[in-house]
């Protein structure tokens, strides 16, 4: 953090200190409210669980989730009568224990949510600055682009662009990485407007701050809140539409082990296995489940505007 | 109103242009359609043959001056796989996506305007804790998973309803619903519930603390007048929005509960296609579904401009 790098007094350089020091105040403040938040603390730990999963998969699962086993296929889960201790959530059809499968499941999950949310989040921001910024024409037009493709049906563009272009982590990571970046765009562009009208980047220009200074103070740092937020329910949208992909057999490889193509072997023996299906879609729910609640809570900290619809 | 109403009916004839836009020149990304289309084991004649039969020989410009002539009146070329209009084939599906598209919405607005009402008058009470289990539940819990469970548990162990297929009643040569549609329509309508418990809940949440409610209680009228009269009333104007919204994203979004279920609608179709890589047909059904989703929002921004004035005269 540099602070107060231009010698002076302007009242411009005041308002900035305040709001440094108001930064590093409200970090602690921050983890203050994440304690008193008891749905956004188990939001959390169920996020950071996935995320050790998908880290330290090679040495979490207790078996190598390619591995197959035909005489060990298709035993139940351990609680189950037939049921065995070695695999806890039994294996599928070809013998390759669920729960390894499981846990290496999350490594494409979270790689896709992430990568994805990084290329719409950081690709929408910019578009969504020029936007918001530029004004006239080319917001005009970038906006015409930005509701077009909100008008779609998403899952049938979806499903049209991945038959289209076949079957591969980067191309998924790609199709939603490029499909979600309206989503970005616009809460860029309102926050930039609104932003601009306000008093004190009114004030800041009045003083002569640059352009740029006024991004990288003004606009940017206000629009970390909402940015986080949006991209905590776009990563869990991301891993809920990826295992989507994957069920219907335009995701990620069928040999790699990804909850959708669980799903998808799942789906074949529903009616005699059912245990093949249920645990990737409770691999999904959980993951879901701690991103919305920790994204829930990111907005009541992060925008507090927000808060008054909450309760 | 005119002017507001004219001007969204261009605005959507514009995105539906854009829609044609992306739906042809998408196919052409990978540089040749006709390898998209054939199988691998294709004989270079084959290929030829093909090119010739799909016009893809022709020059670029040509071709999407056609594809767009075609489009206009609903004219998307054959099928390769079924050897027919592809519209033809889009229309024969389309009553069973839209009987379960109807079902889905229908109960997703039982279950969630009581839910969200009872939880957003009695906060912190059972009902509240119902109403927001059920809108994260709705939110997280993927619908293709939920409907194998419930095959599972509804159909495989307890026999209550058939396990896939769709079956109609006949009555006054109307095709009417069946229980077969039950568990696939609350499937699909599990993330609408959702939505409309969580806005339900916070609408009455919010309204509750407006000033003519307070009035409401202070000249002494009854809690379900209130509630019936001026609750639900301000609470339904913003809910044309959700419900016209959502009803589009039910009738395009049942691809994977028609697979799962075996449902003869347009999402089975789309998923029937994209095996057969037959990509006429998921041309033509990427534009109808569009042409759907666009015209729903269009009644939608309509509704909501005659009910709210502030939405017409604001534009």
């Amino acid at each position: 953090m540099e602070n107060g790098k231009s010698a002076g007094l302007s009242t411009g350089l005041r308002i900035d200190e305040r709001a440094e020091s108001g930064f590093l105040h409200s970090l602690s403040y921050v983890g203050k409210l994440l304690w008193r938040d008891k749905a956004g603390m188990i939001g959390l730990i169920m996020f950071l669980t996935v995320a050790a999963a998908a880290i330290f998969a090679p040495w979490l699962a207790p078996y190598n989730p390619l591995k197959q086993d035909l005489r060990s296929a298709k035993i139940p889960p351990a609680w189950t009568e037939r049921g065995d201790i070695s695999h806890p959530l039994g294996t599928d059809n070809l013998g390759r224990d669920i729960l390894s499968r499981i846990i290496y499941g999350s490594r494409v999950s979270l790689t896709v949510g992430f990568f994805g949310v990084l290329i719409a989040c950081s690709l929408g921001l910019l578009i969504g600055l020029i936007s918001g910024y530029a004004g006239g024409r080319t917001d005009n037009m970038i906006m015409a682009g930005v509701n077009l493709i909100l008008a779609l049906p998403y899952l049938v563009f979806v499903v049209f662009i991945a038959a289209i272009l076949g079957r591969g982590l980067l191309i998924v990571i790609l199709i939603f990485g490029f499909t979600d970046i309206p989503i970005f765009v616009r809460i860029t562009r309102g926050e930039v407007l609104r932003i601009r009208e306000s008093g004190y980047v009114e004030s800041a220009m009045s003083i002569g701050a640059s352009k740029w200074r006024i991004i990288f103070r003004h606009i940017l740092p206000n629009l970390i809140g909402p940015l986080i937020t949006i991209a905590t329910f776009e990563m869990s949208a991301m891993i809920f539409y990826e295992a989507g992909l994957g069920f219907l057999g335009l995701s990620v490889p069928p040999s790699v082990p990804s909850w959708g193509n669980m799903l998808a072997t799942g789906r074949k023996y529903l009616t005699i296995y059912p245990w093949i299906a249920t645990f990737p879609g409770l691999a999904i729910v959980f993951t879901g489940l701690g991103m919305n609640l920790l994204g829930d809570w990111f907005r009541d900290v992060l925008d507090p505007r927000m808060r008054r619809v909450k309760k | 109103m005119q002017r507001y109403i004219l001007s969204r009916v261009i605005q959507s004839i514009l995105i539906l242009f854009g829609v044609l836009f992306i739906i042809f020149f998408m196919l052409q990304l990978t540089g040749d359609p006709v390898s998209l289309m054939v199988s691998r084991n294709a004989t270079p004649e084959q290929i030829e043959a093909l090119r010739e039969e799909m016009g893809f020989n022709r020059p670029m410009v040509i071709q999407f001056a056609d594809f767009i002539t075609g489009a206009v009146v609903g004219d998307f070329g054959m099928s390769l796989r079924h050897r027919q209009p592809a519209m033809k084939l889009i229309l024969e599906r389309l009553p069973a996506t839209v009987e379960l598209a109807a079902v889905a919405l229908l109960l997703s607005l039982a279950i969630g305007i009581p839910l969200g009402l009872l939880g957003g008058s009695n906060p912190k009470s059972v009902w509240d804790t119902l109403a927001r289990g059920a809108g994260l539940m709705g939110q997280t819990i993927p619908n293709f998973w939920l409907a194998l469970i419930l095959i599972v548990v509804f159909s495989v162990n307890l026999g209550w309803f058939p396990t896939f297929g769709r079956e109609t009643y006949e009555f006054m040569g109307l095709n009417l619903p069946t229980r077969s549609v039950i568990l696939p329509s609350f499937a699909l309508g599990l993330f609408t519930t959702g939505q409309i418990v969580r806005f339900t809940r916070s609408a009455v949440l919010e309204i509750k603390n407006e000033d003519y409610v307070r009035t409401a209680y202070s000249k002494g009228l009854s809690e379900n007048h209130i509630y019936i009269r001026h609750i639900l009333r301000n609470a339904s104007i913003p809910l044309i929005s959700i419900v016209g919204v959502q009803f589009g994203y039910l009738l395009s979004g049942s691809i994977y509960i028609e697979t799962i279920f075996s449902w003869p609608g347009l999402g089975n179709l789309l998923a029937e296609s994209i095996g057969n890589r037959d990509f006429a047909l998921i041309q033509a059904i990427a534009f109808f579904t569009s042409l759907v989703v666009v015209a729903l929002n269009l009644l939608t921004d309509i509704a909501y401009g005659l009910a709210d004035p502030r939405i017409r005269y604001g534009d």
